[in-house]
């Protein structure tokens, strides 16, 4: 469920409570206004004053479209499509009327105009569910999922043959370390090699960092130190695998790897209100001559993020003095509110 | 263990385990043929001191490693009056490898296996000492120091401590804020090596960037007056050649 592969009626319609489509309705009908404005005026003086009086009309009815759209969402996921066009047509319909005949008084728009709104608000409306539609399509489940699949197959060879190594080593003078560290492997492993496209719970992505990270510290020693600040973070919070693990794995391969002093990873999670923070810094060298491999991590992380919650999600990279930051910002979605 | 004929072998890894590791398999191979652990190290550094007292004849390096990698260690340990063989050590497919193989520099791919450990050892005193210019070849980045031998040992120069670079008759002097060295090498190699860092101010010069605090101008007797470059920790003033002046304007900005 949590899934991007959904039933295909239900995609072409857009989620009306994200954040990013609620943006571009509201865009497209500003845009619509001004060509109106402009097609109505006959010089640029005029051209404000036009464009006023129709954003005056048309802004209400938008926002008041936005707001209830998002309320009915899931709702309306869950019906047919073609009965949910006609039904958000007929509410599109109803909220020009209502605004058209209550704000008359303040609006002074004269009945003469309401047989034209009424016409722009069907209009308006059919086009922006074409664009979703269209939009949905070219974003399809099958291509989505074509490049969640390709963005997925990157594990790093380094690190396999790392760990294989650490375990070698280990085998002759310390069993029981070895079989601890290959069942990390093990675990590791399975969800690398995992179909991906779900969500998951943050909490089993912090757990796979501890193990991803206990193999490193099998051969980095002290060398690693890390820094968990996770206490308040909320478990239940869905997000795409494998986002922090390979951050970690650049903050170990960056932070740690070329220097011979101990460093410090540390990893802070925690929520705001509805959004949920993940911040991981790691020391950082000017001289380190390799940052190619990093840019293409952090880029292949922020497309699955925005294919799993659009605008909603940010990715920022902040290099300081001495340090490296990451800042991930997702939406706070529960499992069972999706 | 010890043994007359016992090849001295020296382990350089940064990670622990995997030194481990190559402990267990020379013991290993010290069945078939004695082998003597000379010592490990931690890095290119801790390497050129040990060689400096204990002599070794082979080196298993490692070749990512912090600080100095093993490309650039097998640099400097070949000014050792008796440089060891060398073996690289490697985890994964380098592009390095394909110039290895081009040149026949040996080394071992990690997992090591025991069989290939041996194979290696056994024709270890057979084989061809590296080239210095070989490994200038599969060597991309700059080094990060120069060395100079010194009394049988190896001593090490910070490029980021150096002020400035100048020809001499067949050697370049390297000036740091507190010594100078000779070293074997040509100005314009170290020109293009360390192009980032240096820049020419003249024929026989090049000066650290990073280290440069301003210019002033100097009269000469001839009533002309040309630049010099004040370097940071140094008095000594270090002429700006007529052709060359246009990097004082270039650093201007830079300063301001």
């Amino acid at each position: 469920m949590a899934s991007i592969n959904q039933n295909p009626a239900a995609t072409l319609l857009p989620n009306f409570r994200n954040l990013g489509v609620m943006l571009r309705v509201l865009v497209i009908v500003t845009a619509l206004t001004v060509v109106a404005a402009m097609l109505k005026s006959t010089n640029s003086s005029a051209l404000l004053e036009q464009w006023v009086g129709i954003a005056a009309v048309v802004q209400p009815i938008a926002i008041i479209s936005v707001l209830m759209l998002g309320a009915v969402n899931s709702w309306l996921h869950r019906i047919e499509y073609r009965s949910a066009v006609v039904l958000i047509v007929l509410a599109e319909l109803a909220i020009t009327l209502a605004v058209l005949r209550f704000g008359e008084p303040i609006l002074q728009t004269g009945i003469e105009d309401a047989g034209r709104g009424v016409f722009f608000a069907v209009a308006t409306t059919l086009c922006l569910i074409g664009y979703f539609n269209l939009r949905n399509r070219a974003l399809s489940p099958a291509l989505t999922e074509a490049r969640l699949q390709a963005l997925q197959a990157r594990i790093r060879p380094h690190f396999l043959f790392n760990s294989i190594n650490a375990v070698l080593s280990l085998i002759r003078a310390e069993p029981r370390r070895a079989e601890a560290a290959l069942e990390d492997m093990a675990d590791l492993f399975r969800v690398l090699m995992a179909d991906n496209r779900d969500l998951a719970p943050l909490e089993k992505e912090v757990e796979l960092c501890r193990q991803y990270l206990a193999l490193e510290q099998l051969r980095l020693g002290t060398r690693l130190q890390i820094d968990w600040h996770v206490d308040n973070m909320p478990k239940d919070a869905l997000m795409p695998p494998l986002v922090l693990q390979p951050l970690l794995e650049n903050a170990v391969y960056h932070g740690i790897e070329p220097s011979i002093e101990p460093g410090v990873v540390s990893v802070n999670i925690y929520h705001v209100r509805d959004q949920v923070h993940m911040v991981l810094r790691n020391p950082y060298r000017k001289d380190g001559n390799h940052h190619a491999g990093n840019k293409m991590a952090l880029g292949n992380i922020r497309e699955r993020l925005a294919l799993h919650f659009d605008a909603e999600a940010h990715l920022q990279a902040r290099v300081g003095d001495s340090q490296y930051e990451v800042h991930i910002t997702i939406p706070y979605v529960k499992a069972d509110e999706r | 263990m010890k043994h007359p004929q016992a090849l001295k072998v020296v382990i350089v890894d940064d990670e622990a385990p995997a030194r481990s590791r190559v402990r267990d398999l020379l013991e290993d191979c010290a069945s078939s043929f004695p082998i003597e652990l000379v010592g490990e190290a931690a890095s290119g550094r801790e390497l050129l001191a040990l060689l400096g007292t204990r002599p070794a004849d082979v080196v298993l390096l490692d070749i990512r490693m912090p600080e100095m990698d093993g490309l650039e260690a097998a640099r400097h340990l070949l000014k050792l009056p008796e440089p060891p063989s060398v073996i690289f050590t490697t985890a994964y497919n380098d592009h390095a490898l394909q110039a290895f193989e081009l040149h026949a520099v040996d080394y071992l791919v990690k997992p090591i296996r025991l069989r290939r450990l041996h194979d290696a050892l056994t024709r270890a005193r057979a084989i061809t000492p590296l080239r210095l210019d070989v490994l200038q070849r599969i060597t991309p980045e700059p080094r990060q120091h120069l060395s100079v031998q010194e009394r049988g040992k190896v001593m090490l120069i910070a490029v980021s401590d150096i002020r400035y670079l100048r020809a001499e008759l067949k050697y370049v002097t390297v000036r740091t804020a507190a010594k100078e060295h000779l070293v074997e090498e040509s100005l314009s190699r170290l020109e293009q090596e360390f192009a980032e860092q240096f820049v020419r101010i003249h024929r026989s010069c090049l000066v650290a960037r990073a280290h440069v605090v301003g210019f002033e101008k100097e009269a000469a007797e001839a009533g002309e007056s040309h630049w010099v470059v004040i370097l940071n920790g140094l008095d000594e003033k270090l002429p700006v050649s007529r052709r060359l002046q246009h990097i004082v304007k270039e650093f201007g900005k830079s300063l301001l």
